[in-house]
């Protein structure tokens, strides 16, 4: 009698565990032989990594298009500013903080945009992004419209800097730039290992089916709503825990800037667009994408936002699951897979 | 008497606000899209009229004549070869190719005119103003607020009088139960996008002549418009003169408070309305 069986793993699948380890563990080494640009590259490609993985669960697996992220990143900062300059933290546990003063402002941010649908609810997360910008900038002890920088009390004593000093024989500011690089690494596998976990629980799967079809998903019993909340808020905390973690590396912050449409929404937007919507991959693939084309194009300014413009629009109409969508059609590789197939038994003579 | 000042000239800018609104209201009510470039699209039509007004060297009303069969031409073909290319049952390509639209519009603009603010020339009448009892309206912002009646009357001419305007309303119902009537959708959807940058030409004028301009206060714009068709209700036109009307107020009210809360009055109004009345002041759709 042949024995059936759910799996979720593939040949490509199991490969890349054993690849994804030892890219992990040279990321984890990368400070001892890397300089310091590299470092702030690297930095770079993880959070904006981090940005378009919680942007891809918002639209990608939650069917929320939201053009507001920037709300989260811009009150994380400033949360993290905050906690530094009014209360005398240090910065380094106050990027938790940064997340959940962003989980605070998603919970009325919701509230507001989940009464509208579809692209309302797009340009509605984008007006209470504005709202927060315009109150933030009223905040005059953070510095108002012109913004302000970390006292240097706080960014000389940070945690760690001073192990980091000795152990790499640098200066503070190069110490700071590895310790928010280790961060950001933690932060982008927890970012990825979370949704990964989150994608394949029973959770997952209620996401994927209301995402597929609303109606049936409700049909069976899966609370849409819920699921939309849950979506909504997991996401907000982590771009605000990354907007906390790329202030503390910049030092320096202002409403513009913290809350810039176009730093972190419309560059994530396109780095999911042309990596590939609703796969785990497609980030990844388009955060190396987007990282090539910005030192390839940083010189010819307005033309490279063109570019990318360009490139999400012609994605968007001839594959509209990006250049991952493509490869995995062509080759059927998941690196991270989250279908579950039925295997064994007759089904495996019915391959032959 | 200051308060009856700053209301009347909120009331005259909400005409503004409906003309941004307009095509936006326009194209979403006929193939439910929501066009993410529509404030770009203003201020490109903004550049075009200053290109005409400085190459020609028209006055900029005249200006405005040549610009709307170049706006007609250039919505048509921006719905034919790509926007109709995103319609269909997933909201993820339209928005998406819209906002990419948005963000490539921006940096041309940059890219060919700088980043420099401009505004369009003006001459007596667009700086006079007329005496109505106690108070002094500018000529302009009065222009503005008819040319805003104009089209919305115009608009709903169009859509009830006219045979393409009935074809506008079955496309609309029902795309596929009007082809089979021999209309053909994706004419009928350029031609919609052609008619709502003719109005987009309209508001641009009036951007241009009133304030300054630069190739990134488009999506402020998109913001402004977006509120007043959600203020008004989604599928009426007065609606959204009205929701114009209630931004303009709040933001010149706000301003005589304190000059800082202009614009953030506007977007409090708008959620305030959001809270109390989640489908508009005016709601005819049911989408």
């Amino acid at each position: 009698m042949a024995t059936y069986s759910v799996q979720t793993r593939t040949r490509a699948s199991s490969g890349f565990a054993v690849f994804a380890t030892l890219a992990i563990v040279l990321l984890i080494l990368l400070p001892f032989f890397a300089g310091r640009s590299t470092i702030q590259d690297m930095f770079f490609i993880l959070t904006m990594l981090v940005l378009a993985q919680f942007w891809n669960l918002l639209a990608g697996y939650g069917g929320l298009v939201s053009i507001g992220q920037q709300a989260f990143v811009g009150m994380g900062a400033y949360a993290m500013f905050g906690a530094v300059i009014l209360l005398g933290v240090d910065p380094v546990p106050s990027i938790l903080l940064a997340g959940v003063a962003a989980l605070i402002i998603a919970v009325p941010t919701a509230f507001f945009a989940f009464r509208l649908q579809g692209a309302y609810f797009a340009i509605g997360t984008w007006v209470i992004a504005e709202v927060f910008r315009l109150l933030v900038a009223q905040w005059k002890t953070l510095g108002g419209g012109t913004g302000t920088s970390l006292p240097r009390s706080a960014t000389r004593e940070m945690w760690f800097t001073d192990a980091i000093k000795t152990l790499f024989d640098v200066k503070a500011s190069a110490a700071r730039d590895i310790l928010a690089y280790w961060l950001a690494l933690v932060l982008a596998l927890a970012t990825i290992g979370g949704i990964y976990w989150l994608l394949r629980t029973r959770r997952g799967l209620a996401l994927a089916a209301v995402r597929d079809n609303t109606e049936a998903a409700k049909s069976i019993g899966v609370d849409a709503a819920r699921m939309k909340w849950v979506v909504f808020l997991t996401s907000a905390f982590g771009t605000g825990l990354a907007g906390g973690l790329i202030y503390m590396q910049k030092v320096r912050i202002s409403p513009d800037a913290a809350f810039s449409v176009t730093d972190w929404t419309a560059y994530v937007i396109f780095i999911v667009v042309i990596g590939g919507i609703g796969t785990i991959e497609g980030p990844i693939l388009g955060v190396l994408i987007f990282f090539a084309l910005q030192s390839l194009l940083a010189d010819f300014g307005s033309w490279y936002l063109m570019t990318l413009g360009v490139l999400a629009i012609v994605i968007m109409l001839i594959a509209p699951r990006g250049l991952w969508g493509l490869i995995s059609e062509r080759t059927g590789a998941h690196l991270f897979p989250i279908r579950r197939r039925l295997t064994g038994g007759e089904l495996d003579q019915l391959e032959d | 008497m200051i308060w009856v000042d700053t209301i009347v000239q909120g009331i005259l800018l909400g005409g503004l606000y409906a003309l941004f609104a307009a095509g936006l209201s326009l194209v979403f009510g006929i193939m439910r899209l929501v066009n993410l470039a529509h404030g770009d699209l203003i201020v490109m039509g903004a550049y075009l009229i200053l290109v005409l007004v400085t190459l020609l060297g028209l006055p900029p009303f005249v200006a405005l004549l040549f610009a709307v069969p170049l706006m007609f031409a250039f919505g048509w073909g921006l719905q034919k070869f790509l926007l109709n290319r995103t319609l269909g049952d997933d909201i993820l390509p339209p928005l998406l190719v819209t906002f990419g639209l948005s963000i490539v519009l921006q940096n041309a603009l940059l890219e060919g005119f700088s980043a420099d603010s401009q505004r369009l020339p003006t001459d007596a009448l667009t700086t006079a103003s007329v005496a109505v009892g106690p108070l002094n309206l500018g000529v302009m912002p009065l222009l503005t607020f008819a040319s805003a009646i104009a089209v919305i009357i115009g608009l709903n001419q169009l859509f009830y009088r006219t045979s393409l305007g009935r074809a506008f309303r079955a496309t609309s119902d029902d795309a596929v139960t009007a082809s089979l009537m021999g209309i053909k959708p994706a004419n009928i959807f350029a031609t919609a996008t052609g008619i709502a940058l003719v109005i987009v030409a309209i508001a641009a004028l009036y951007l241009g002549l009133r304030s300054n301009f630069d190739p990134n206060v488009g999506p402020a714009r998109l913001i402004y418009a977006f509120e007043a068709v959600i203020i008004g209700g989604l599928g009426s036109l007065w609606g959204t003169l009205v929701g114009g009307i209630i931004i303009g107020v709040a933001q010149t009210v706000g301003a005589a408070l304190n000059p800082e809360w202009q614009i953030l009055s506007g977007h409090l109004a708008f959620l305030v309305v959001l809270l109390v009345r989640p489908r508009g002041l005016f709601p005819r759709a049911h989408d």
